[in-house]
């Protein structure tokens, strides 16, 4: 496989053959998701600002950037890459876990440096460098902060994410962080990360409860949709909204000190640019880049907002 | 006469209501007799308003989806048509801000933008069905894809969202109302009882249903089936411009993920209340029933604890297949 490779590369640079510089050039493949919500478009952004920055800084390095709308379509991104681009090293954040496995293994296989961003693939070690985003320590922070807010616990409801694992890890993070503090959940539905979907749960939980204290939104789209039926209904017992992710509007209603939004929690979409800079620089340095880097998930208040707030960011 | 052989339910209505008409109703009140026995709040004037004005969205466009069906098509870009439309609609008030300012002319002009954007993309439905003669379900599969990558185009694959000023302006137009009835309401009231006088006493119900139950006989009976079938598009058009004027003063914004599925919400209902897929038959007040079988159902489940939420998708298909098996056994008994 590898001398295919040499053969692949040797062919690529005679067809360019102009300049012995195209020799030296190396292609990394960046594979994303396409910008369906919110978080994704802001990884988006994100994604092509890096590479827009590291074009400039090492001419030397060239890169393919391909977003899909599902995991099929990722694959075949994936797949034309190798075959027609040659890349070097691939960054990819797996639509889903399961499907995108055997198709990165086989990159891995074939020599080509492997980045995972986010979601990790179901086959450990495949991946050479593997950038993750902290879930369980999303809902832990969440849940701590929560906690740190009501020292006399209280009525908290919870609005979730599309039932996935990601939803799951975060919401165990945040059960554990609070328990023991007196506060309860008394409600759990389902929001899907949907504004729409969270304003009818939430309009629909205040029917149902005279109390809540306080509401864990977990995102910041669903804590707008919370936001607006909590103003609608004009329930004065919510004392505050807790989202998450880090969109751009909450962290300025942060950074302002509107009290319905003390907090946010970072889980953010710049992960991609943390990815594609670490593998750049892995292909362009013998700086070892290989293992596991965390993203931890980061409390923003009023004092801290400022550095995470992205005017020019979709999200 | 081909507007005779669409109204055989009716005709056997005089001794006793057939399943067909009392199968939708008997579900509905069911369902309100449960969510009143599980919740004391169920039956509180706040949550009946919250209930109705969210049903008012998918509602007004399923009064349109009953014509269109009855014509014998169908149309599935509606969800993706009302998000692209509510982007378009703040991205031109947003537009207009500096030089219109906060005031009356600046919501007029979105709302004149949504209805004509609406009667636009129903005409082109329309066009595309009817003139080019290509299956509707391609056509508005195709249409569906189209407006669901404009918008999620037009945001930059974030959100849109109306200026906070202007928003904090035309949100009234959700949440206030006349006497306590939210605007929604009383708009979905009105569309539904136009709906009804058309479908029911006006001409233009007896072609839509001539048309959908055999075209060659509608046209030989002097319907001309194209104009009929495009005004189905171009009146369904208008109306996801006048849900789109309901929906943008809610939360103010529109992303791509607005109005994902509300083209089946809209089909269910118009299938639960009794009108007929295939064409040929169509109630408007069944529809109304069909949508808020839909909506108590999610709202029953919020209010209560009994099923695990992840169940909720289960609970719904459950009781449309339930609602039109109903139906099904009164039409092959009579």
């Amino acid at each position: 496989m590898s001398y295919l490779r040499t053969i692949l590369a040797g062919t690529a640079a005679a067809v360019i053959g102009t300049a012995a510089l195209a020799q030296d050039t190396k292609v990394i493949g960046v594979s994303i998701p396409a910008a369906t919500h919110g978080w994704a478009g802001g990884m988006n952004f994100h994604a092509q600002e890096a590479i827009d920055r590291l074009e400039e800084v090492y001419p030397d390095l060239d890169f393919v950037l391909a977003t899909a709308s599902d995991a099929g379509k990722q694959v075949n991104d994936i797949e034309d890459m190798v075959a027609t681009r040659n890349i070097s090293a691939l960054v990819v954040l797996p639509f889903e876990s399961d499907p995108l496995t055997p198709p990165v293994q086989s990159v891995a296989d074939s020599g080509v440096w492997v980045t995972v961003v986010d979601r990790g693939l179901s086959v450990p070690g495949i991946e050479d460098l593997y950038v993750a985003g902290d879930n369980a320590g999303f809902g832990k922070v969440s849940g701590e902060y929560m906690a740190s807010q009501m020292p006399d616990g209280g009525k908290i409801v919870v609005l979730r994410g599309i039932p996935t694992t990601i939803d799951n890890e975060r919401v165990e993070g945040f059960q554990s962080a609070i328990e023991g503090s007196g506060i309860e959940i008394v409600g759990m539905e389902h929001g899907n990360w949907n504004r729409d979907d969270s304003f009818n749960v939430m309009q629909d939980f205040l029917s149902k409860y005279d109390q809540i204290d306080a509401v864990w939104a977990s995102d910041d789209d669903m804590a707008v949709g919370v936001l607006a039926a909590i103003e609608a209904a004009d329930r004065q017992d919510v004392k505050f909204v807790l989202g998450g992710a880090g969109m751009k509007e909450m962290v300025k209603r942060v950074m302002d000190g509107d009290a319905m939004i003390p907090a946010d929690v970072t889980y953010p979409p710049s992960m991609i640019a943390t990815a594609i800079e670490l593998t750049a620089v892995g292909m362009t340095s013998t700086a070892p880049v290989s293992g596991t880097f965390t993203i931890g998930s980061v409390l923003v208040t009023k004092d801290n907002a400022e550095q995470f707030y992205y005017p020019d960011s979709p999200f | 006469m081909a507007t005779e052989t669409a109204n055989p339910p009716r005709a056997r209505r005089s001794a006793i209501p057939s399943m067909s008409v009392l199968g939708p109703i008997l579900a509905l009140v069911i369902l309100i007799v449960i969510g009143a026995a599980l919740n004391g709040n169920f039956l509180s004037a706040g949550n009946i308003n919250n209930v109705l004005s969210r049903s008012a969205f998918i509602g007004i466009i399923a009064v349109g989806m009953t014509f269109v069906i009855t014509a014998g098509g169908l149309d599935l870009s509606v969800g993706s048509m009302a998000a692209f439309i509510a982007g378009l609609m703040i991205l031109v008030m947003n537009a207009a801000l500096p030089s219109l300012g906060v005031g009356v002319p600046i919501i007029l002009l979105g709302m004149l933008v949504a209805l004509i954007a609406g009667i636009v993309a129903g005409m082109l439905n329309g066009f595309l069905i009817t003139t080019l003669g290509i299956e509707a379900f391609i056509v508005t599969l195709g249409t569906m894809g189209i407006y669901r990558s404009l918008v999620t185009w037009l945001a930059n694959g974030g959100t849109l969202s109306l200026d906070f000023d202007l928003r904090t302006f035309y949100r009234p137009v959700y949440f206030d109302g006349v006497l306590g009835i939210a605007w929604p309401i009383i708009v979905f009231a009105v569309v539904v009882i136009l709906g009804e006088v058309l479908m029911s006493k006006a001409r233009f119900g007896r072609h839509c249903a001539a048309t959908g139950s055999n075209e060659h006989v509608a046209h030989y009976s002097n319907v001309n089936v194209n104009r009929t079938r495009m005004l189905t598009y171009i009146m369904l058009g208008l109306l996801v411009g006048v849900a789109t004027i309901m929906y943008v003063p809610r939360l103010g914004s529109a992303s791509a993920s607005t109005g994902v599925l509300w083209e089946l919400e809209a089909i269910a209902a118009v299938i639960i209340g009794g009108t007929v897929l295939k064409g040929g038959f169509g109630r408007v007040w069944g529809t109304v029933i069909g949508v808020l079988i839909l909506s108590l159902i999610d709202n029953i489940l919020n209010l209560t604890d009994l099923v695990s939420p992840y169940l909720n998708g289960a609970i719904q298909g459950v009781i449309i297949v339930l609602a039109v098996i109903l139906q099904r056994e009164a039409k092959a008994k009579g």
